[in-house]
């Protein structure tokens, strides 16, 4: 076979790489090099323009930037805590294991969307079944009016709709784990506190880290919940950058402006996940 | 035996336009309640059309606020033409990109794009004047001053009339017009309880019949329902506000901005007072009610949850509606006024009376430049607005078609066909037609980038909501950004884009 035919096989896939990811990039950088937007449509060119407005007249970007830092580390770190204990739980013989693997990853298989109006329904404040119920105990939280409990709204729901995932990639972790180091702690004589600490979180570790850096890439697109949810209010106490992102590209139609910011975004995303990375690699497997 | 043939004959002569009305009923119950009605784009002559064999594409709203009557009609259509319609159906934050990307690429996906009138300056590049035939029908010539100007830049009509919007007060007449309330209210109050004819008032109202029983249903009944809800109409609402005490019939020239200067008035003190009340009203809507949308809105007046809204007509005609708990016990009047309106021209108050109508953009439709049926695509939006399905529209809250027709302002209408008590529809009819009347009326901002200017008013009057800014603060950033969204823009193309609205409002057009 002639070497350069290796090459012809290549061809497929390398097509669909440059269509698929090359190009949106190439083109997400051009667009934001212009002024395109609703009454000035086309790719001019305007140099920086956009992203000197962006780091110097835009502080509301920045804003969204820690608030969505804020919201997916907390939506993370509560999704793994909770994903691990559940996970533990049915990694354990308990009766109808099945079930309760099945269960817990119901959420995961909803429509984001669908669930999210669902959830607003719940926290209504004056027709939702949540305040009917506190009522009883004299409370009626604010759940989605309120600056501060909005945000904790916004977990909650996110929490819910995600925690399934980690669950689902740490069972498959802990069903994946040697048993000799578990009969080794078993022969000494440790608790199941000391066994936990000592043996199952350092070998879940490396699963660990992959997990979270998944779901924080993913939390860090929060978008739909907080649509549907509170459309980033009250006030701009919800709003994320996909969201404000959205505003100004879909709502406002500022083209070039909007993909000044998704590709500062990226850059921002990519630096801050490769130290995330690179710490808890450090931290939980002591390297 | 001669009496009874002319008697037969002259029975078929009176009964033969009924006759006839019945032959396209029968056929389409959507218009039981008129049959057919005469005219340009009826069912009869709709039906002598042959659209065999071409296809519209239609992009419009979700069901079923205009999205129904859309696929209804597009149903009717094929029915009658013989023509293949296809209809989309898209979520309200989405019809303004979804025509303006294939728009700005030089595509026509579809053919007939809905949206609201305010997007007119920035499709008006892509959509097809309405041709005179249509211009010189009897339907047009039916549609108010104010919705024909809504519809049309500078003279030319890019939007074909489907739907009439505005802003006004809607309150529980069984409770304003309650004897006992009213003695009730005197009474711990010192004052009257009657319809408000301030924003005052209406607070004052408001705050007094909030968190309680009042209606006796057991459930307890509150304030006021508005659309406060970031970037879910909210500016509009805002802006409902803010005419009593900006809009001076004395000082024309602009109302959004000074047009000489384009400098923003949105932070002068007319509106920041506007912003002021309405951070008051957080008290007296009900829980939840800062995160209402029109939905929400339209839901818990129209349900009977509380005394006042304001908005569009859909929360009036939902709570007239057969299955509504308070069908005949709502009323209709003006949008409160104030008793000091803002000179931006001597920079003080005006201590006299003042109100405004507000006419609110609502849903508009267009043809695409580029499509390639577009007579086809007139002939349907004519179709869809005609006098049989217009009226049968009407009389459906969800669809969300309003008056928009002089004809449409006869209150025998909405007693005959919708069982109103004939004092509401009276006043009904009355509030609507005052508007036309009026010469101090506010229209909605269109100029280039409109959106721009409207999210950020929601961005703003949404934080002073949430306590986040002050009313002052919050409307500074607003009148900040606007002048760098009018920087951006070009002065000159807001100016003159502007300029059409002004002489609309100081009544030149």
């Amino acid at each position: 076979m002639n070497f350069k035919h290796k090459y012809f096989f290549l061809f497929p896939g390398l097509f669909v790489l440059i269509g698929i990811l090359i190009f949106p990039i190439i083109f997400v950088v051009r667009l934001s090099l212009s002024g395109w937007n609703s009454y000035n449509p086309g790719l001019d060119y305007i140099g920086l323009e956009n992203y000197i407005r962006l780091f110097t007249d835009d502080p509301r970007f920045w804003e969204s930037f820690f608030r969505l830092s804020f919201l997916s580390v907390t939506t993370v770190i509560l999704q793994y805590v909770i994903g691990f204990a559940l996970a533990h739980m049915v990694w354990k013989d308990i009766k109808f294991k099945r079930f309760f693997r099945v269960l817990f990853l119901v959420p995961m298989m909803t429509t984001p969307v669908i669930m999210t109006v669902i959830w607003r329904t719940f926290f209504h404040e004056s027709l939702g079944p949540v305040n009917d119920m506190l009522s009883v105990f004299g409370v009626a939280p604010k759940w989605l009016t309120d600056p501060v409990i909005a945000k904790f709204t916004v977990i909650i729901v996110e929490v819910w709709q995600w925690t399934p995932f980690m669950f689902l990639l740490l069972l498959a972790g802990l069903l994946s784990l040697p048993k000799e180091p578990f009969l080794a702690a078993a022969i000494d004589g440790a608790s199941p506190v000391r066994k936990f600490i000592y043996v199952t979180f350092p070998l879940m570790a490396p699963i660990s880290i992959g997990a979270i850096i998944i779901r924080l890439i993913e939390a860090s697109k929060i978008m739909d919940t907080v649509y549907v949810l509170t459309s980033g209010g009250p006030g701009t106490s919800t709003e994320t950058s996909s969201f404000y992102i959205f505003i100004k590209g879909l709502r406002e139609f500022q083209m070039g402006y909007a993909a000044s910011m998704s590709f500062t975004y990226l850059i921002i995303m990519i630096i801050s996940l490769t130290i995330i990375a690179k710490v808890l690699t450090k931290v939980l497997l002591k390297e | 035996m001669k009496t009874c043939l002319t008697a037969i004959i002259s029975s078929l002569m009176i009964f033969s336009p009924m006759a006839y009305a019945d032959k396209w009923s029968d056929q389409f119950p959507h218009i039981k309640a008129t049959g057919d009605i005469p005219g340009d784009c009826s069912y009869e002559k709709m039906s002598k059309k042959n659209y065999k064999g071409k296809t519209l594409k239609i992009n419009t709203h979700a069901i079923p606020v205009m999205g129904e009557p859309t696929a209804l009609h597009a149903e009717q259509f094929e029915k009658l033409t013989g023509a293949k319609v296809e209809v989309t159906h898209t979520p309200a934050g989405d019809l303004y990109s979804k025509a303006m990307v294939p728009f700005q690429a030089g595509q026509a996906p579809y053919d007939v794009v809905f949206g609201f009138s305010n997007f007119i300056n920035d499709w008006k590049r892509y959509l097809a004047p309405v041709p005179k035939k249509y211009m010189n029908s009897p339907e047009m010539k039916d549609v108010t001053k104010s919705h024909m100007g809504v519809s049309s830049w500078d003279g030319t009509m890019y939007q074909y009339p489907v739907d009439g919007d505005r802003h006004y007060l809607k309150y529980r007449k069984d409770v304003i017009d309650n004897p006992e309330m009213q003695k009730k209210y005197k009474a711990d109050t010192g004052k009257e309880l009657k319809v408000p004819t301030t924003w005052k008032e209406y607070g004052e109202m408001a705050k007094y019949f909030n968190g309680w029983d009042w209606d006796g249903d057991g459930e307890k009944e509150y304030g006021s329902a508005e659309v406060m809800k970031k970037d879910d109409l909210m500016f509009a609402a805002f802006f409902s506000r803010s005419v009593a005490y900006a809009k001076n019939p004395r000082t024309p020239g602009g109302f959004f901005f000074d047009l000489e200067t384009m400098k923003p008035n949105i932070n002068n003190p007319g509106f920041v007072e506007a912003l002021t009340d309405w951070v008051e009203a957080t008290k007296y809507v009900p829980p939840g009610g800062t995160n209402f949308g029109l939905g929400d809105e339209i839901g818990s007046f129209g349900g009977g949850q509380t005394l006042f809204s304001f908005s569009w007509d859909d929360a009036f005609i939902a709570a007239m509606q057969d299955d509504s708990p308070i069908k005949n016990k709502v009323g209709a009047a003006p949008l409160p006024g104030a008793n000091k309106v803002w000179n931006r021209v001597s920079n003080s108050w005006e201590n006299q009376y003042n109100q405004a109508p507000y006419i609110v953009w609502g849903w508009a439709v267009g043809v695409a430049k580029k499509s390639k049926v577009k007579d086809m695509a007139f002939d349907y939006l004519c179709f869809f607005s005609n006098g049989a399905n217009h009226q049968a529209d009407l009389a459906i809250g969800r669809f969300g078609v309003n008056p928009f027709k002089n004809s449409d302002f006869d209150p025998n209408i909405y007693i005959n066909s919708m069982g109103w008590d004939p004092e509401i529809a009276n006043s009904y009819t009355k509030t609507l037609l005052d508007m036309e009347k009026s010469n101090n009326r506010v229209f909605p901002l269109r100029v280039p980038g409109v959106f721009e200017f409207t999210s950020a008013v929601a961005t703003g009057t949404s934080k002073a909501l949430a306590g986040q800014l002050s009313p002052q603060e919050a409307l500074d950033e607003v009148a900040k950004e606007w002048e760098a969204i009018v920087s951006r823009v070009g002065k000159k193309a807001v100016q003159d884009a502007y300029a059409v609205g002004v002489k609309m409002e100081d009544n030149k057009l």
